[in-house]
């Protein structure tokens, strides 16, 4: 029978979305048992939400100061610590979930599989390379722990119908002083985050310009929608690094995406394939954007979007 | 610091659009162009910013893979580093075996600091860094998109999911690159020339004496299920409509 542990993703109060993804995952495979780590300061108040989360069982809280910030180097070596008994350890394939799977995969002297985004069963999965261009079928070793990371916007949150118990683990692990947490500067928005949020509008180099692209903000902001960019509008200094949707940005899938003054680069169609409705409005109507959207509209977005924006009051 | 070693991995060109074989048995790359891997590309181009700014004294790249790994070795070598190492193998590698490669390199070299891509194009793992400081023992600083020394600490600024995140870690350390470390420099044609006479050392994998273990295994490779494409409206009432139809208004 399968044993499953996935490692929390939060930032100290609030458990990431992702990570109700990952217990999706999990519960895919048949029989599974799922417990979730915390690793935190005081993980409390995570540890309560995780217990929330159906299909988990039991909530383990490693309460440390050395865990308030996030570092691969620190808690790779105690997730290593807890491993033992698990025949799989799950991780989202969040920026903090991709710094430290593979760092406990090493330690636990494995292979990782990345950017798992379909069980087939117990120790065979399906995964992406080449930016999505194939979808590779892997096979994990049945006799070792299994480590993965994975693809969120593959699978749908799991309910919040739970109500696991919470136990406190000890953990004995040499914990290292070599790499230090300085700061975060997070770009500080009241609109719905970009990989949670179920309507997404995203601006590409058409806007011409950060004081253009406001326009994307206030259409997002008409329909409570959260904002992405494509890499070429990040590039172009639009807007900051973190509204990225694509390949090497944001994977995302929300419920409707609408794409204005993109052109559809395949490192771009990569990160929304998983979308429910892609809406294109863009100017070139030979755009590639077009191909997979499932809503055209050729047009100047100049006068497309105020309009459309009139039209939703 | 003394060295920095940087990882280059030959993987297909990005401009080459990947197809999977009819028969699912791999991916059609016979005959593609094959480049560095763009990340290590950027990996490359800080290490030799750092050393041009007198913070280093000697840039090695090293490559794993056929003795072709060799074109994308000169390449880095034109681009500026000291000289390369190929760890020659006609195998392929899984990232945990990878990673115990450059741990031999890494003890035979010493360098204060490695520097790879935090991914490559090819199997988008997204491990080598994090392996190879875990097995090293030392710290990682992986997706960064600064990075400055001072007194064998570096600080690194990471792009993580909500914004900019930054770290403090000793040397010797492993840091993947990130899209917007830096624009990698053009090759010049005398630098290729000059790179003719640099230093290229082989060593067959064998050598190194590392022992493989269980991999995971590729079963089967299949094309994307592809989106299909939908209606075009002819202006926003239109785009309104098929929005209202759907139930997303």
């Amino acid at each position: 029978m399968s044993k499953i542990l996935i490692i929390a993703d939060h930032d100290g109060s609030n458990l990431n979305a992702a990570t109700a993804k990952c217990v999706a995952c999990a519960n895919q495979i048949a029989g599974a048992e799922i417990h979730v780590a915390i690793f935190a300061e005081d993980g409390s108040a995570v540890a309560a939400q995780a217990s929330a989360l159906d299909a988990v069982s039991k909530v383990l809280k490693v309460d440390n100061p050395a865990n308030k910030s996030p570092l691969a180097a620190v808690i790779a070596p105690q997730v290593t610590a807890i491993a033992a008994g698990y025949t799989h350890v799950f991780g989202a394939s969040t920026t903090f979930g991709k710094d430290l799977m593979p760092r406990v995969a090493a330690l636990l002297g494995v292979n990782q599989i990345s950017d798992l985004m379909e069980v087939v069963d117990a120790h065979t999965f399906k995964r992406p390379i080449y930016a999505g261009n194939a979808i590779v079928t892997v096979e994990s070793p049945a006799d070792q722990i299994t480590v993965a990371t994975v693809r969120t916007a593959s699978f749908t949150a799991s309910g919040q119908g739970g109500s696991a118990t919470i136990e406190f683990a000890a953990v004995t692990a040499a914990i290292p002083t070599h790499t230090r947490y300085i700061e975060l500067k997070a770009g500080k928005s009241d609109r719905p985050d970009l990989q949670t949020a179920s309507t997404v509008v995203s601006g590409g180099r058409a806007l011409g310009s950060a004081e253009k692209f406001q326009l994307i903000y206030d259409l997002a902001d008409a329909l409570g929608a959260g904002v992405g960019a494509s890499r070429a509008a990040v590039d172009a200094g639009y807007v900051p690094n973190e509204l990225q949707v694509g390949q090497t940005g944001k994977i995302i899938a929300p419920e409707l995406y609408i794409a204005i003054g993109i052109s559809g680069a395949i490192q771009h169609i990569t990160g929304i394939k998983d979308a429910g409705t892609i809406v294109a409005i863009n100017k070139d109507e030979d755009a590639p954007i077009f191909e997979i959207a499932d809503i055209g509209l050729v047009g100047d977005l100049f006068s497309v979007v105020p309009e459309l924006q009139a039209a939703l009051k | 610091m003394d060295k920095i070693l940087v990882g280059l991995k030959r993987v297909v060109d990005y401009n080459v659009r990947v197809r999977v074989k009819s028969d699912g048995s791999g991916v059609d790359i016979e005959g593609a162009k094959m480049s560095i891997n763009p990340f290590d590309e950027i990996a490359l181009e800080e290490a030799l910013r750092i050393k041009e700014r007198g913070e280093a004294s000697e840039v090695i790249v090293v490559s794993i893979g056929p003795s072709e790994a060799q074109q994308q070795l000169r390449t880095g070598l034109a681009m500026g580093a000291d000289r390369a190492i190929l760890i020659e193998t006609g195998e392929t590698i899984d990232a945990l075996t990878g990673a115990k490669i450059l741990l031999e390199v890494v003890k035979k070299e010493s360098p204060d600091l490695v520097i790879v891509g935090k991914q490559a194009i090819d199997n988008d793992n997204n491990q080598t860094a994090q392996m190879l400081a875990a097995l090293w023992d030392r710290p990682q600083a992986t997706f960064a998109s600064k990075v400055e020394f001072s007194d064998g600490v570096a600080k690194v600024t990471r792009e993580v999911d909500v914004g900019l995140e930054t770290i403090e870690i000793d040397l010797p350390a492993v840091i993947s690159a990130d899209l917007r470390l830096n624009e990698p420099r053009y090759v010049k044609l005398p630098d290729i020339m000059k790179a003719k006479k640099k230093p290229l050392e082989q060593i067959p994998v064998a050598d190194l004496g590392i022992e493989i273990g269980e991999q995971i295994k590729e079963v089967k490779f299949e094309a994307p299920a592809q989106r299909q494409k939908g209606i075009v409206v002819q202006d926003v009432a239109g785009l309104v409509a098929a929005l209202k139809d759907k139930g997303l208004l």
